[in-house]
């Protein structure tokens, strides 16, 4: 009656395209790594990397929140407005101090995911149509609150965010390490992140299982706002300037690249943090290797495109399991 | 009805037709004739082929094999738009039409009348569609959009402008499944008709009472093959339904193998009380209680509001009217959440789509339902799952590599236990089993079907819906037959029978008992009219 049911098959996944598939962003960036060790002088210096990685931290963070919407087979364009309403918020409560301005900044975010949450949830408007919305009318709603005018931020504590070390890492850089760590937790480790996953794999069979799935897809959409909040400080800190008629423009597009090619299918149901983290530096390494070597901004977008091109090609060729 | 003369050549027909797909024969050497001015019921179950039929009579597949005739000549249809023109029309469950547009665009779409500037001559097309739709009985202004209009309506509009392109042959596809009483009485109305201009019938529905009052003949289609070709009145329902099943209605009652379940129809108080569930179209006033360690079976024929039934029973169909209590309390209509809550499970018909999560492991796939439970502070422990799917795996005998192989990767058998275990961890207090062993291999079938029998024994409530006679037949203590979507009888203890399935899916009074036959068609309307308003 009770003989052992573990049968010893195990599926063998280990093709050419499968190894890309996983592993294909990994590759790329050691590629990439090696002909800068070879090809472009002081690539390989602390100061250089410090700066990519200063860099990329907005892109990064706002990634993390898109690839948990894309988790769940949606998509979010007004990451980038989110941003602008974030730092079109902290001139005018910079008078409270950072904590209250900062904290202030990022609930507005969370409004507005919620706001997004609420129409792809709840009503049932398709995200990419519900998000495009408050894409352009977010950004529309920043620059009223800002007077279309560019405010310089010169709060000490407010530079310090986006200027200042603590042992030689940016403090944007180690809140961006916290938040991919959050996020890792977040998706593998809780109740949440597991039922994301679920409701992107099969929305139906979710709710059929009895999963809260309205309420999983509103709070993945405050997630991701609340993160691209998160990006308009630390951009804002940086420039020292709160700057919402420029501040994300086109972020959105970035993110959505380094979520792809850091091998999370838009088709949903799952949700590669490292990969994304991953992504998002391939694209960051590109770019600065175009410019060390005096290409033009325009070609680094053509390469943008062609490996967003690349990787959901890839992916496409995905070894379906029946 | 008066007699039409039913000889002559078939106005559509098809020869030897063969159609496969992917190594799966859908239509097997098909043979199928309609006559002008005939009404022909095609009949048959799920994966009979009926669909796939019709999609050859009206260009949307190519037959493999065989050929189709049109009025005695060969012919050929390579898309819809041909078999349109060539008079075969199609009135689909859905209406088709434009909804923002007015009636009389809708009727005239394509070849509106044309004034002498080319422009739209309005006036003479409302005055056409006026006159056409009056003489089907239809009062509607025909300026108003199409989407004002009631359902049926609307369906008549349809119906007027594939008249009105000339069909010689109309093919309706459960036409009333969406309608009112009284609209369904003004399409047959209409259907006769269109008989009597010698417009030719094609009339799919699994309600029996509709098919006796508007057919004269049948073809009965069963996995893809005709199995019968002939006049319907001179068929007995009973008989009709064991065409379309397979089962012969002289098999030997097997009454004996039946009272296994008859020590578990105790008389604990029920757990499950439904009582008057309603909602239009779909389901009216079913009402049924189930006792602990009870298996009750859902009989029915598709379409009679069995899976409805149990969608209304597990939150996933809110109810117009009507009640669920389980253990004295009521349970929350249309809440997946709130139904589980009350111990009520489903396990669904399409396991593919509404069953298994494909993407994620066994182990997710199990814990899915149970997943807060399995947590703490919203976190996910690892420990907690293992000690649940490991007894699960052992318990049900799932066959997997390890709980962390892909759910998709498994046979059907074992993806269908998966879904079992995912309920059985919620300790649930009613399980409704939705075609529990479609699509499942012979070996795994049995052992599903004994995990049911233990279940129960273990003091579970199991509905179970099935359109295998056999496994209702075999795994129920007590069968409520559904009929359109009202109870239409019960069979208890040595009356849990094939024969006697059979006759109440039929909607027999009694087993071997005919419909009177009419002669020659005569009586037949009014007769069957009397079943419909009964």
């Amino acid at each position: 009656m009770t003989q052992p049911t573990i049968s010893t098959r195990m599926p063998s996944r280990a093709s050419a395209l499968g190894i890309l598939q996983r592993y294909g962003v990994y590759i790329a960036i050691v590629l990439l790594l090696i002909y800068n060790l070879f090809f472009t002088p002081n690539f390989f210096a602390i100061d250089n990397f410090r700066t990519q990685f200063v860099q990329v931290v907005p892109v990064l963070i706002v990634a993390l929140g898109m690839a948990l919407v894309i988790g769940t087979e949606g998509i979010d364009l007004s990451v980038g407005a989110v941003m602008a309403l974030a730092a079109s918020v902290i001139p005018l409560y910079i008078g409270y101090g950072v904590i209250p301005a900062v904290l202030i900044a990022i609930f507005v975010g969370a409004v507005i995911g919620a706001f997004n949450g609420i129409m792809v949830a709840l009503i049932g408007v398709q995200p990419i149509v519900a998000t495009l919305a408050v894409m352009v009318a977010g950004r529309g709603l920043a620059l009223l609150i800002a007077n279309e005018q560019l405010k310089s931020v010169t709060d000490p504590g407010v530079l310090a965010l986006g200027r200042d070390n603590l042992l030689g890492v940016p403090y944007s850089v180690i809140i961006a390490a916290v938040l991919v760590g959050a996020v890792a937790l977040l998706v593998h480790k809780t109740t949440f992140g597991k039922q994301l996953i679920a409701v992107g794999g099969s929305r139906r069979a979710s709710e059929l299982a009895g999963l809260p799935v309205k309420r999983i897809l509103l709070l993945t959409y405050v997630l991701a706002a609340g993160l691209a909040a998160v990006a308009g400080v630390i951009g804002t800190a940086r420039l020292g300037a709160s700057v919402p008629s420029t501040i994300g423009n086109l972020i959105e597009l970035s993110a959505i690249t380094a979520v792809v090619v850091g091998g999370t299918p838009l088709t949903g149901g799952q949700v590669k943090v490292l990969g994304t983290v991953a992504g998002a530096l391939l694209l960051q390494f590109i770019s600065a290797t175009l410019i060390k070597h005096n290409v033009p901004d325009a070609y680094s977008q053509i390469a943008q495109a062609v490996i967003i091109l690349v990787a959901v090609y890839i992916q496409r060729g995905k070894v379906s399991v029946r | 009805m008066e007699s039409i003369p039913l000889t002559g050549t078939p106005v559509l027909e098809a020869r030897g037709v063969t159609k496969r797909f992917a190594g799966v024969t859908a239509l097997d050497a098909v043979d199928f004739a309609v006559r002008p001015g005939e009404s022909i019921a095609l009949m048959g179950e799920n994966g009979a082929g009926k669909s796939t039929l019709i999609k050859v009579l009206t260009g949307v597949y190519q037959p493999d094999e065989g050929e189709l005739l049109l009025s005695g000549d060969t012919t050929s249809f390579a898309r819809p738009l041909d078999a349109q023109k060539s008079g075969v029309s199609t009135i689909y469950q859905e209406v088709n039409l434009v909804p923002l547009m007015s009636v009389a665009q809708n009727i005239y779409l394509g070849r509106e009348p044309k004034n002498r500037l080319g422009l739209i001559d309005f006036r003479r097309m409302y005055a056409d569609a006026r006159a056409l739709l009056t003489e089907y009985g239809i009062q509607v202004d025909v300026r108003r959009p199409l989407r004002s209009l009631a359902l049926g309506v609307q369906q008549m509009v349809a119906l007027a402008r594939a008249v009105s392109i000339n069909a010689s042959v109309v093919i309706m596809d459960e036409p009333t499944s969406s309608l009112e009483a009284r609209e369904v009485e003004t399409l047959f109305r209409v259907i006769d008709l269109l008989r009597g201009r010698g417009i030719a019938i094609i009339y799919v529905s699994h309600r029996m009472d509709e098919i006796y009052r508007v057919c004269d003949r049948v073809t009965v289609l069963r996995d893809g093959k005709v199995v019968h070709v002939g006049d319907l009145h001179a068929l007995p329902r009973l008989e009709l339904v064991s065409l379309m099943l397979g089962k012969s209605v002289e098999k030997v009652d097997r009454g004996g193998l039946t009272a296994f379940h008859a020590a578990n129809s105790s008389d604990a108080p029920p757990v499950l009380v439904a009582e008057n569930l309603s909602r239009k179209h779909q389901i009216d006033g079913i009402g049924f209680s189930i006792r602990p360690g009870e298996v009750v079976g859902l009989g029915g024929l598709l379409g009679s509001g069995r899976s409805e039934t149990l969608k209304a029973l597990s939150g996933v169909m809110q109810l117009d009217s009507g009640s669920v209590t389980v253990g004295g309390k009521t349970v929350r209509s249309g809440s997946v959440p709130a139904a589980i809550r009350a111990g009520i499970v489903m396990l669904p018909e399409d396991r593919k789509s509404e069953g298994i999560v494909p993407n994620l492991s066994v182990r997710d796939n199990i814990v899915l339902a149970a997943l807060p439970k399995l947590s703490s502070a919203g976190f996910t422990s690892k420990r907690k799952q293992d000690a649940v799917v490991d007894v699960f795996i052992k318990r049900l005998h799932i066959k997997v590599s390890s709980p962390d192989q892909i759910v998709s990767e498994l046979s059907g058998g074992n993806q269908q236990k998966v879904m079992i275990a995912r309920w059985l961890a919620m300790t649930p207090k009613v399980l409704l089993l939705d075609e529990p062993t479609r699509g499942i291999d012979v070996g795994a079938k049995a052992e599903v079907q004994a995990l049911i029998d233990e279940l129960a024994h273990e003091g579970l409530a199991i509905v179970l819906v099935s359109s295998e006679v056999e496994e209702v037949v075999e795994g129920s203590a007590r069968v409520v037959v559904l009929r359109d979507g009202s109870i239409a009888t019960e069979l208890l203890g040595e009356n849990v029978n094939e024969n006697s399935l059979l006759a109440a899916l039929a909607g027999e009074r009694e087993t071997g008992q005919a419909d009177t036959e009419p002669a020659a068609g005569d009586t037949a309307p009014d007769e069957t009219l009397a079943k419909v308003t009964k």
